[in-house]
């Protein structure tokens, strides 16, 4: 077996440490080692976006990040989501969206949904449809027809705009 | 779904890489963005022993103007190609191209050096460099050599690439300011794979006839290949619309595109053509239009 080694890492804003083997993914990492469970695996090479978390500030597949390369890095997952500013009810903003435009079904591609969409409000508060689209076809999903999580999206964003105007 | 076990460094170093590379041939794989080495090892399809991650080593991932050329480093990062202004300026169709990478957050870690070295055949930024006529600087032991375009790839996924060798950078011509450009390419949805592109870079001389056409077509080939038949049938002609069709017309000999379950051959070759006329049109667009 192929040497462990310690990693810490911030993680939503909270210190996390392990002590991994190389071969882990973040999103194993995540799930696995602790506990945080909210990011989802879809198909493991890239694909899917279910996924996908913050590195650094920036949208990323955990799936194909070795949990070392994450070595002091910066991490925001779905979890995080909810504890930050525009949140309302315990959740965020665009996962109120994501309740109200009813942009999902099962649910199983929703937290990667939700990262990219976050990182795409962060850049543009007002995108329109066709670049919510062009921007989401990263991410799969298999129930709701994207109609729905378009719908979501835009809720979200008007929403966003008129809470930062406050 | 979990890769087997390996041995991971992240050097800090080019000359440490170099070493660890060469202390580990044939049992080392260079890490860059991962996002085409990273799936390969979640699903098995290779068990190198030791993983060599390049994303530690500092002024490996520069973008710099260099005696009339884009010097950029092999880990730079797809989304900084996108946003460089230094790219934009200097040569446009690279960020044009890299648009079509993916999705953001591939871009995110996926590198330029990655993406030449891994030599997808239907990936957009071989198919850049090979119409630009870039050069790829590798190196090993100290010693470090200039691979054009045109030689570095030579199969489906194969490269000129040594085993003991690491790309450095990738030098690209900066474009004059009156050169024409477009990428253009088919695709399922967005991000998808292309069924077929061309990547085109075009010149107009002082009496608007066309100087220089360069084109290079992917996805419908083992690698990306230059259309010559095509440019140097458009070379000294009015950039016209039946000579830019008839240009199309001479893909023909340099294609053997693929059949799979998302395109016949035949068709690949269709659109490569149709794909053709639409990046010219573009390019010569662009170009009356940056020359004005």
């Amino acid at each position: 077996m192929a040497g462990k080694r310690a990693i810490e890492m911030t993680i939503n804003g909270k210190r996390c440490e392990g002590i991994v083997e190389p071969r882990l993914s973040l999103a194993d990492f995540l799930r696995d080692h602790l506990g945080l469970t909210g990011t989802h695996l879809g198909c493991e090479q890239g694909v899917c976006g279910s996924c996908t978390v913050l590195f650094n500030g920036e949208t990323i597949r955990s799936c194909l990040l070795l949990a070392v390369q994450a070595d002091g890095a910066a991490i925001l997952t779905v979890e995080g989501l909810a504890a930050m500013a525009g949140s309302g009810e315990g959740l965020h903003l665009i996962q109120q969206g994501f309740l109200e435009a009813l942009g999902f079904q099962c649910g199983f591609c929703t937290p990667g949904f939700l990262m990219t969409t976050y990182e795409l409000l962060n850049e543009n508060p007002s995108p329109p449809e066709e670049e919510i689209r062009e921007r989401l076809s990263g991410n799969l999903c298999r129930c709701t027809g994207y109609q729905n999580i378009v719908a979501a999206v835009l809720w979200a964003a008007r929403r966003l705009r008129e809470h930062l105007d406050r | 779904m979990k890769p087997a076990p390996f041995e991971y460094i992240a050097p800090e170093s080019l000359e440490e890489a170099l070493e660890a590379l060469r202390q580990n041939i044939p049992d080392a794989r260079l890490l860059a963005g991962g996002q085409s080495l990273m799936p390969l090892l979640n699903l098995r399809l290779i068990k190198p022993k030791i993983i060599i991650d390049l994303n530690r080593i500092s002024g490996l991932n520069s973008i710099k103007e260099v005696s009339g050329r884009l010097s950029i480093g092999a880990t730079t990062r797809q989304s900084s190609l996108e946003r460089s202004q230094l790219v934009r300026e200097r040569c446009p169709i690279l960020a044009e191209a890299t648009k079509h990478i993916g999705h953001a957050a591939i871009r995110h870690r996926g590198t330029i050096g990655g993406s030449l070295v891994h030599a997808d055949p239907a990936a957009e930024l071989p198919a850049v460099a090979l119409a630009l006529d870039a050069k790829l600087e590798v190196i090993r032991d100290g010693l470090s050599r200039a691979i054009p375009a045109e030689e570095f790839f030579i199969d489906y996924l194969t490269t000129a690439l040594g085993p003991e060798e690491i790309l450095r950078a990738v030098f690209f011509p900066v474009l004059r300011p009156s050169t024409g450009y477009a990428v253009e390419e088919l695709t399922r949805r967005h991000g998808d794979f292309a069924i077929a592109g061309v990547a085109t870079a075009v010149d107009l001389d002082g009496e608007a006839k066309i100087a220089g056409a360069r084109i290079a077509l992917f996805g419908v080939a083992p690698t990306a290949v230059r259309a010559r038949r095509a440019e140097a049938a458009l070379k000294g002609q009015k950039p016209e619309a039946d000579v830019i069709r008839y240009a199309a017309t001479l893909l023909d000999d340099a294609l053997d595109p693929p059949s799979d379950i998302h395109a016949s051959g035949a068709y690949r070759k269709h659109v490569a053509a149709v794909l053709t006329v639409r990046a010219l049109e573009r390019a010569f667009q662009v170009c009356q239009k940056r020359g004005a």
